[in-house]
């Protein structure tokens, strides 16, 4: 492996973020299994990095799910993409940074469909206008939230309180990154180090002090792929994408996976417990799975947050090998506490993934 | 003022002086780099007689000694302005402006960049090579062949049309050369290793040359090297360092999965930065691959839309080293034809 290599192609990808003033755009996905993911981000930007961010509860959802499943047309989803510049335009901001990668997909796709057809632009500035007497500005700059972070690593470096080091042995964590689909597959330009050996979960791995595991599944799609999960009699197809990655990552030892993708998140941490209990596998030495993170939950560790307030404890796969490795203190008590301080119902135990 | 300005030392533009020696004309050559030759130069052995490069090599390096040549080396040339008289003003990197009644472009051609293939791995997985790494490492072979990890390889893949037929690249041609390249590189790999299996993965076999067909053949049946039709979707590297491809095998319509030492990319031909930039400054028309566009493909192939101004070898496209020989010849007469007909 040669790292200068890589960096070459880094150099060729490096794309414009915006320092300030975002609109930001939340994901259907993250809300439901990472709901704490977002709330980080947000609490990261303005508390940390001081910058001002609009999080407007008149977003929607981009439909881009149903968008990519055939069930919503292109003019439909190019209107409510058009509502959310509306919003932004409304909020003062010519800034979107968006949670999701399907989203980003659609608003880089969108976008540039506009550029080369104008006429298709008016068309959806008259649809909006008709259905919502809207009007809307173009982004000046679109960003995934995982640039934002990637572009603020140094910065969040300073601040941490936690490394991506096995505090015990004193070497970096071993960690697997994975990028969506949709983050720069679709417009390599558009994502930070390009398509084949993107930068954005490098950069933040590498300025936290953790090791990039590079194994040879590491560009295979995560198992979601829409169809192959929404279609329930596809769901085999999902899950043996999913297993085909685990087993190739295994011989590497991951401490953890990172992903910068809703659905990649989701997927690699819930079939870990769904192979275990079909074939009694896991892929960690001891039984417990291999703990997968957002960005935000690994920015927020590398920043001393509580992971209960992070929403470790909403993962299939449990944190606690993980945080025991960085030398992370928290309350094994407290993993199940509201915000209020009381016990929430207790999950039930998977026959064959450890807990 | 002299006959001919031959852009190019190559063995086009050698090729072409000898040519226009022999039928008396007075020529020079500027090359750009400290050695004629050209690509050759980098070359071991040659289709399809496996025949040493440094022998072609020797031959136009003793022409060029016994005929005298006037070459002039480290030589840019920056500019060809064409002038009222029809001669022509030839700007270099020297602070000398030559002068000439014709010029030859014999410019060749440069290799594909395959870190443009970001997917394969080129320059990142260190026993990714390409096509000219692997001649250059044959040519300096000594001992036993190994990969560039230091491994006796029991498994080796070549890729065919790196660069060429490949819309993303922006090059929709055949560079024609690199078929028969695969199964001669193919053929002295499993000589050196008898025990490796040799895998080749193309889109067609384009085995367009006297005596190519019968080494594809002699490539299956005695060296038993396979042949999988199909393109490579990406590399990854193993923990190990060997590497995994994924390949589509459109013959048996199924993906695979095929675990090797080593791969070769077999990078394609594109026309020289040089050859686009003076193109310019003299009006030469290219063609939408970027080489130069011939006046006539059949009966005209060394003329351009300038008069006076001629071309040999690769700067037209890619082509063989017979080819090319052949080429630069044609272009000599093509030469003495315009000489005859301007003096009329």
């Amino acid at each position: 492996m040669n790292i200068e290599g890589k960096k070459q192609i880094w150099n060729a990808y490096q794309k414009e973020i915006a320092e300030n003033d975002y609109f930001y755009a939340r994901s259907c996905i993250r809300q439901n299994f990472f709901p704490a993911s977002e709330v980080a981000f947000l609490r990261i930007l303005r508390e940390e990095l001081h910058k001002n961010i609009i999080d407007d509860p008149n977003h929607t959802t981009c439909t881009g799910i149903g968008y990519h499943s055939d069930i919503v047309p292109f003019d439909t989803i190019q209107t409510v993409v058009a509502r959310q510049f509306s919003l932004m335009t409304q909020a003062g901001l010519e800034h979107m940074a968006i949670s999701c990668v399907t989203s980003f997909g659609i608003y880089t796709e969108i976008l540039d469909l506009w550029h080369h057809f104008p006429e298709q632009l008016e068309k959806i500035r008259e649809y909006l206008y008709k259905a919502t007497k809207r009007e809307f500005n173009l982004p000046k700059n679109i960003a995934h939230t995982s640039d934002v972070i990637y572009k603020f690593r140094n910065e969040i470096a300073e601040k941490a309180k936690y490394k991506l080091v096995n505090k015990q042995t004193g070497e970096p964590l071993n960690v697997v990154e994975h990028i969506g689909c949709h983050y720069a597959k679709m417009f390599p330009t558009k994502g930070v180090g390009g398509a084949e050996f993107p930068q954005v979960l490098v950069g933040m791995i590498e300025s936290w002090g953790g090791n990039v595991v590079d194994y040879p599944e590491r560009r295979h799609c995560c198992g979601f792929g829409f169809r192959n999960y929404l279609v329930q009699a596809n769901r085999g197809y999902s899950i043996s994408n999913t297993k085909k990655k685990l087993e190739s990552m295994k011989p590497y030892k991951p401490d953890f996976i990172v992903a910068n993708c809703p659905g990649c998140a989701m997927f690699m941490d819930k079939w870990q417990y769904t192979l275990a209990e079909m074939e009694g596998v896991t892929y960690d030495e001891n039984g417990y799975g291999i703990p997968v993170l957002t960005y935000e939950e690994m920015a927020g560790l590398v920043l001393g947050y509580n992971p209960w307030d992070l929403g470790l404890q909403m993962h299939q796969v449990q944190c606690e090998s993980l945080l025991d490795k960085m030398g992370i203190e928290y309350d094994p008590k407290a993993k199940y506490l509201d915000k209020n301080g009381n016990q929430m119902p207790l999950p039930e135990k998977p026959s064959c993934l450890k807990v | 003022m002299i006959d001919v300005l031959i852009i190019g030392g190559g063995i086009a533009g050698i090729e072409t002086a000898c040519s226009l020696q022999d039928l008396g004309y007075e020529t020079i050559i500027v090359e750009k780099e400290k050695t004629i030759g050209g690509h050759l130069n980098d070359w071991d052995t040659l289709f399809p007689t496996h025949r040493s490069a440094s022998e072609v090599l020797a031959h136009y390096t003793d022409e060029t000694r016994k005929r005298a040549l006037t070459i002039y080396l480290n030589t840019y040339v920056i500019s060809v302005k064409k002038q009222d008289d029809g001669t022509f003003e030839v700007h270099t990197s020297r602070d000398v402006v030559f002068r000439s009644k014709a010029v030859v472009v014999a410019s060749g051609y440069k290799l594909f960049n395959a870190e443009r293939k970001e997917e394969y791995g080129y320059k990142i997985y260190d026993n990714v090579l390409t096509s000219a790494d692997l001649e250059v490492k044959l040519k300096d072979l000594k001992g036993e062949f190994k990969t560039p990890t230091d491994k006796v390889p029991e498994r080796i893949a070549f890729i065919h049309c790196v660069g060429s037929r490949d819309e993303k690249s922006g090059n929709h041609y055949c560079s024609k050369l690199c078929c028969v390249t695969a199964v001669k590189q193919a053929i002295h790999l499993k000589q050196l290793c008898p025990k490796a299996e040799i895998f080749c993965c193309y889109m067609d076999l384009r085995m367009y040359g006297p005596g190519f067909e019968e080494m594809y053949r002699e490539a299956q049946e005695k060296y038993h090297i396979q042949f999988i039709r199909g393109r490579l979707s990406e590399v990854g590297e193993n923990s190990n360092g060997t590497l995994q491809l994924k390949v589509e095998d459109t013959l048996a319509a199924r993906p695979c999965k095929i675990q090797v030492d080593m791969l070769v990319l077999m990078v394609g031909m594109e026309s020289a930065k040089s050859t686009e930039l003076f193109a310019q400054s003299c009006g030469l028309k290219c063609a939408p691959n970027r080489f130069i566009q011939p006046l006539d493909h059949h009966i005209g192939s060394n003329l351009t839309n300038v008069e006076g101004l001629f071309t040999a070898g690769t700067s037209i496209g890619p082509m063989s080293v017979f080819d090319t020989v052949n080429h630069a010849k044609a272009t000599a007469f093509a030469i003495r034809d315009y000489f005859i007909n301007t003096a009329r």
